[in-house]
């Protein structure tokens, strides 16, 4: 007992004394929070539009108008040529080429229609899906609001890609409600980011802090004296764990306050499971130092499996996207229990009653991963 | 006669196929200076390794400190110092500090800490630096230091690996004086150098060429047996040979 106090004295006194680490504890939480909880949405914000007017008509500026003004379109150039508008769509200066004939606003007032094109650069599949439909609403209100008024000289304008035809005058549009553009997804984001924050404290310093010390042969020095392996193990993990839960309770402090991201569920409930959820997360650590020889190993290697971990945990696709193979490797991943139990804690209030399954499995994970790094671990080469 | 510090019989450690230690044998008496000498490769350091209880052996054993090494590791680390080529202390705590860890696990009470800690301070004239970040202090200092902080709880042998690489002259000279002070007192100290020159403060050296110990003798001895006149020629002509 007496060694382990003299070894986590000496443990706390390395980490609070490195600038650099205790500037990652605190600000990391919150630079990230700020980073990922604004740029992982899914909705879109400020699509590029490039404008082919052959019509130069009152319409026509009004339907650039009516795009900009909704805030999700920045007009980003015009030409008079189909072939400038392709290179700005090509080499990215574009995300929208709207092509408004010529004669468009003379069709209108004379057959009561009228055809506009859009063309989307769709390499993300999933925003050029948000920005379309948010074109095609815009487009069909300002129809819709040219037919009030000029009724009955002007039906309706009929976006020409996959949008709903006008007939007769009325608009036919069917909206889709699952492109939810209003939708706040901070709520929803910020409980999986906690999760990789506690997941990268937990695993990457135990690996790297571990690593340093083989790197400097302190770890020969303390091999050589009568230190046991237990009491490396705890005087190593039990200030890296202290501080894993101190950092969650910094970051969800932070998007409390500045998010008002809810915490509708017990708090005791929420450092527990991080709390045993830590123990993998040490473990995991724990594992590849005793693999590795130097700190720049022990990150490649970390690097790697949180990738590959939080690729798989639905923290930013959906498992059941997945194919099969893969949602089963998911419902191995440790952290996507962890994720499951803090959007139903933190969100929906849900009680130990509702993550029981869960809890269950960070305990038993917790137990094998860390029995699996202890016994890895040796003082002495066999 | 008591019996050795360190007895080896047989000492041999591999790497696949390759012998990196082979069959080491040798004694050595309590309060000798030893002075372990070798090229680079030559399976000095897997040696130390071994007889530290950081490396099992593949076969043979050998006694430390009237523990086995191979079966009693643990004993064996309780009665040792050791001080690394490497720097062993740690750069980020202080003088202070790195003493009070160092005695707190070699499990010395709180008094036997601040009495010893205090002394130890004192006779290297790191008083005035107990304060200060061990990585802040001039390299001599700290390779003093850390002899000193490897003696704390008095071991009965003391392996040294290269304690004076890079070290000035002065400072190796301080060094040296400091290793005999600690035999004085009847500690065994088990020394690894290149300088061929330290190599004759020793009481007893012994050459490892190609993880055989090729010669083991004191260095009048040896310079005798090889016709020469420093420990240095003796070197050289062993290890050519090898």
């Amino acid at each position: 007992m007496r060694t382990i106090r003299f070894l986590l004295r000496k443990e706390y006194r390395q980490i609070f004394r490195d600038r650099v680490m205790v500037a990652q504890i605190f600000m990391v939480p919150i630079i990230q929070m700020l980073v990922l909880a604004n740029a992982a949405t899914f909705s879109v914000r400020s699509v590029q539009l490039w404008v082919v007017d052959d019509d130069r008509s009152s319409v026509s500026r009004a339907i650039v108008d009516r795009l900009t003004a909704s805030g999700r379109f920045v007009l980003a150039g015009s030409s008079a040529s189909m072939a400038e508008a392709d290179d700005a769509l090509l080499d990215r200066r574009a995300g929208l080429i709207l092509h408004l004939p010529a004669r468009l606003e003379r069709e209108l007032v004379r057959t009561r229609r009228g055809e506009i094109q859009m063309i989307f650069n769709a390499e993300d599949g999933a925003a050029a899906g948000i920005a379309s439909a948010y074109a095609q609403r815009i487009v069909a209100g300002y129809g819709a609001e040219l037919a009030a008024e000029l009724r009955p000289a002007v039906g309706a304008i009929g976006a020409a890609s996959d949008a709903p035809r006008a007939a007769g005058g009325s608009l036919d549009l069917r909206l889709r409600g699952w492109y939810n553009p209003e939708l706040d997804y901070r709520d929803f984001m910020v409980p999986g980011i906690l999760v990789v924050l506690v997941t990268i404290v937990g695993s990457m310093l135990t690996a790297v802090n571990i690593a340093r010390e083989k790197e400097l042969g302190t770890l020969d020095q303390l091999n050589v004296t009568p230190v046991t392996k237990t009491q490396f193990i705890a005087g190593k993990l039990i200030p890296l764990w202290s501080i894993g839960l101190v950092e969650l309770g910094v970051g969800l402090a932070f998007a409390h306050a500045v998010f008002g991201v809810p915490v509708r569920g017990s708090l005791w409930l929420v450092f527990g499971a991080a709390a045993m959820y830590l123990v993998v997360a040490l473990g995991i650590g724990l594992l590849v130092s005793a693999m590795v020889d130097t700190q720049q190993q022990a990150m490649f290697v970390i690097y790697f499996i949180l990738i590959v971990y939080l690729l798989m945990s639905g923290l930013f696709t959906p498992v059941r996207s997945m194919p099969v193979w893969a949602q089963w490797v998911s419902a191995f991943t440790p952290v996507q229990h962890f994720v499951t139990v803090m959007r139903s804690v933190l969100l929906k209030g849900g009680g130990v009653g509702d993550v029981w399954r869960e809890l269950l499995v960070l305990a038993g994970y917790g137990v094998v991963v860390f029995w699996v790094a202890v016994r890895q671990y040796r003082k002495r080469v066999a | 006669m008591s019996e050795p510090a360190i007895v080896a019989e047989g000492l041999t450690r591999r790497f696949g196929d390759f012998v990196a230690v082979d069959a080491l044998t040798f004694e050595v008496a309590r309060g000798e200076v030893f002075g372990f000498l070798g090229a680079n490769g030559a399976g000095k350091t897997t040696a130390i390794r071994m007889l530290t209880g950081l490396l099992a052996p593949s076969a043979g054993h050998a006694t430390v400190a009237g523990h086995d090494v191979g079966r009693d590791p643990e004993g064996v680390r309780r009665r040792i110092g050791y001080m690394s080529q490497r720097f062993s202390l740690y750069e980020d705590l202080t003088v202070r500090e790195n003493v009070e860890l160092y005695g707190g696990i070699y499990g010395l009470s709180d008094a036997e800490i601040r009495d010893r800690g205090g002394a130890l301070l004192e006779s290297l004239g790191l008083t005035p630096w107990a304060r200060t970040l061990v990585g802040a202090i001039p390299l001599g200092r700290k390779q003093k230091l850390a002899f000193s902080v490897a003696l704390i709880h008095r071991p009965a042998i003391v392996f040294l690996d290269e304690p004076t690489g890079g070290v000035d002259p002065i400072t190796r000279r301080q060094f040296w004086e400091m290793i005999y002070e600690t035999a004085a007192r009847g500690t065994t100290v088990f020394v690894t150098t290149h300088y061929m020159d330290e190599a004759e403060y020793c009481d007893r050296i012994s050459i490892m060429v190609d993880g055989r110990m090729a010669a083991l003798g004191t260095p009048a001895e040896l310079k005798r047996a090889h016709g020469v006149a420093s420990v240095d020629d003796v070197f050289v002509r062993l290890a050519r040979a090898g």
